[in-house]
């Protein structure tokens, strides 16, 4: 089986074969990051995810956010859902939680900006 | 009068300006927009900052830490200010800006010119007829979604494979956009093989290869558009076209270095990379001008753009006007490289190239002079023309000596 890994812009090109005792063999990748990425992606596939959610600011319409982990790639939809129900009515700081353990994954969604900045300037 | 002047406020000019004022220069920094950042302010997907910070950040993440560091230095910044012309004067450089406050001059002893680059249009790639809403750049309908707050298109079509191309297929798709499929009138992707990946087969959107859009319909808005397969040639196969009805043509069909400015000053440009000739400390022809970022060349990582751009602000600081003997360097199997020059003397460069068409393996063989006993050789696996490679390298030149570059394998 072969599969590109998403971990960094190298983009390596994994080879993966099933040893005898059902561990993954994973030839192609230049670091070990490639090992991990094949062994989830076959188990259980996760994605770190970026969207954009509502202020009341009228200068900052929205603002973007993102997962500070991965998440199951099954659940991105539920989780760009969840960030339509949320409006920002005041100056969240750079990388401050908008939503605190996502779903109970003990994932946070943080904030991408400074918005303190960004509502001043 | 400042030491350094850094024209553009985007990744590159703010590692420049950073560079320069570490190595103690007076600078400012000219930012068109109200604020700094540039295009990375809305690109709110992750994978910045990888190489340059250890870690996986969004755009207005890498953004911000370089924003906070050009407020920890104190360096001065004009932002919705303007650069009309640049002249040469007695001390340097004088730079005529125009802002809400009325035109000023600006005087410099050196330039850096950071100001990125802008995307190929719909009329560039020869998509003519009517003028119906619905057809972008991906810049645009990225602007419009993650900075304005507009879901631009309801069901579209994507021209075009580069990396903002695929990045917008997943982020419209993830807005409730329907993306029917990404079409690509070369035989290969032109985006990152980690793109395609991410952006496209995880959403299930399909990608067409040799495929391109030959008509566009509706008036006012977008009803519809006409794709067609392409042969080796990239002409279009006649009885091949097929109408897809849709409300969106994103375009995704290639950046061209911004160098208006440059060529009013009488820097050279190499036609290859379309951004200007430099040596290794990013001076361009012109003494005293410095480019970096995507205006130099297109990048598609900014870790390197902002490591490019800092050489370009340290040197830019030091400068004292002396001219120096240079190297010329040349390349053959490349779509580009760049430095074009060096300096006499021996440094560590780190040159950026990519290849000329895919290679599974590859050598890479630079000789000075066509001295074959000192070559240095390098091994390669897996290139591709939209994947920039980075090789750091020791050379020793003197004036007027030539650099040659080989890059060679299937």
């Amino acid at each position: 089986m072969e599969m590109v890994c998403i971990a960094c812009p190298n983009g390596c090109r994994l080879n993966i074969e099933k040893n005898e005792d059902g561990t993954l063999l994973v030839t192609g990748n230049k670091c070990p990051k490639g090992i991990v990425f094949a062994n989830e992606e076959i188990l259980a596939p996760k994605r770190s995810v970026c969207t954009t959610v509502r202020t009341t600011y009228k200068k900052l319409p929205v603002v973007p956010v993102r997962t500070d982990g991965e998440i199951p790639k099954e659940k991105i939809f539920d989780f760009v859902e969840e960030t339509k129900k949320i409006v920002l009515d005041r100056p969240y700081a750079f990388q401050e939680s908008v939503i605190e353990n996502l779903f109970g994954l003990g994932i946070n969604v943080v904030c991408s900006v400074d918005m303190n900045r960004l509502v001043g300037e | 009068m400042y030491d350094v002047v850094v024209i553009g406020g985007g990744p590159s000019g703010l590692a420049a300006a950073v560079e320069a004022k570490k190595e103690g220069a007076s600078v400012l920094i000219i930012e068109r927009e109200a604020m700094l950042g540039g295009i990375l302010k809305q690109c709110i997907h992750d994978g910045f900052g990888l190489i340059r910070f250890g870690k996986k950040l969004s755009g207005p993440e890498y953004a911000e830490l370089y924003i906070k560091e050009v407020k920890d230095l104190e360096i001065e910044t004009r932002l919705q200010t303007f650069v009309t012309s640049i002249k040469k004067s007695q001390e340097g450089f004088e730079i005529i800006v125009t802002s809400s406050k009325g035109m000023s001059t600006i005087v410099a002893k050196t330039i850096i010119l950071s100001t990125g680059c802008r995307e190929r249009t719909a009329r560039q790639v020869f998509i003519h007829g009517t003028r119906p809403v619905g057809v972008y750049t991906a810049g645009t309908a990225q602007n419009f979604v993650n900075h304005m707050g507009y879901l631009p298109v309801k069901k579209c079509v994507i021209l075009g494979s580069g990396d903002i191309g695929l990045i917008m297929a997943r982020r419209l798709t993830l807005e409730g956009a329907k993306v029917l499929g990404v079409y690509e009138i070369k035989c290969t992707p032109s985006g990152l093989t980690r793109n395609i990946h991410q952006c496209l087969k995880d959403f299930d959107i399909p990608l067409y290869l040799s495929y391109t859009v030959t008509r566009v319909f509706g008036e006012p808005r977008l009803t519809g558009i006409e794709v067609a397969e392409v042969d080796q040639f990239m002409r279009v196969k006649p009885g091949t076209e097929k109408y897809i009805e849709c409300d969106g043509l994103i375009l995704s069909v290639g950046l061209i270095p911004e160098n208006e400015l440059a060529e009013t000053i009488g820097v050279k440009i190499d036609p290859k990379t379309k951004g200007p000739e430099v040596n290794e400390k990013m001076m361009t022809s012109v003494e005293g001008v410095f480019s970096c970022g995507n205006a130099l060349h297109v990048h598609d990582l900014v870790d390197y753009v902002s490591e490019g751009s800092a050489t370009a602000g340290k040197n830019a600081a030091k400068y004292v006007g002396t001219k120096e003997n240079e190297a010329n360097v040349s390349s053959e199997g490349m779509l580009s490289l760049v430095p074009q020059r060096i300096t006499e003397g021996e440094h560590e460069i780190i040159f950026y190239f990519r290849t000329l068409c895919d290679r599974k393996k590859a050598t890479l063989t630079i000789t000075v002079n066509g001295n074959e006993e000192n070559k240095i050789v390098k091994k390669y696996t897996n290139l591709l023309p939209p994947e920039m490679e980075r090789v750091k390298l020791k050379l020793n030149v003197k004036g007027g000596d030539k650099v040659h570059f080989k890059l060679e394998g299937e």
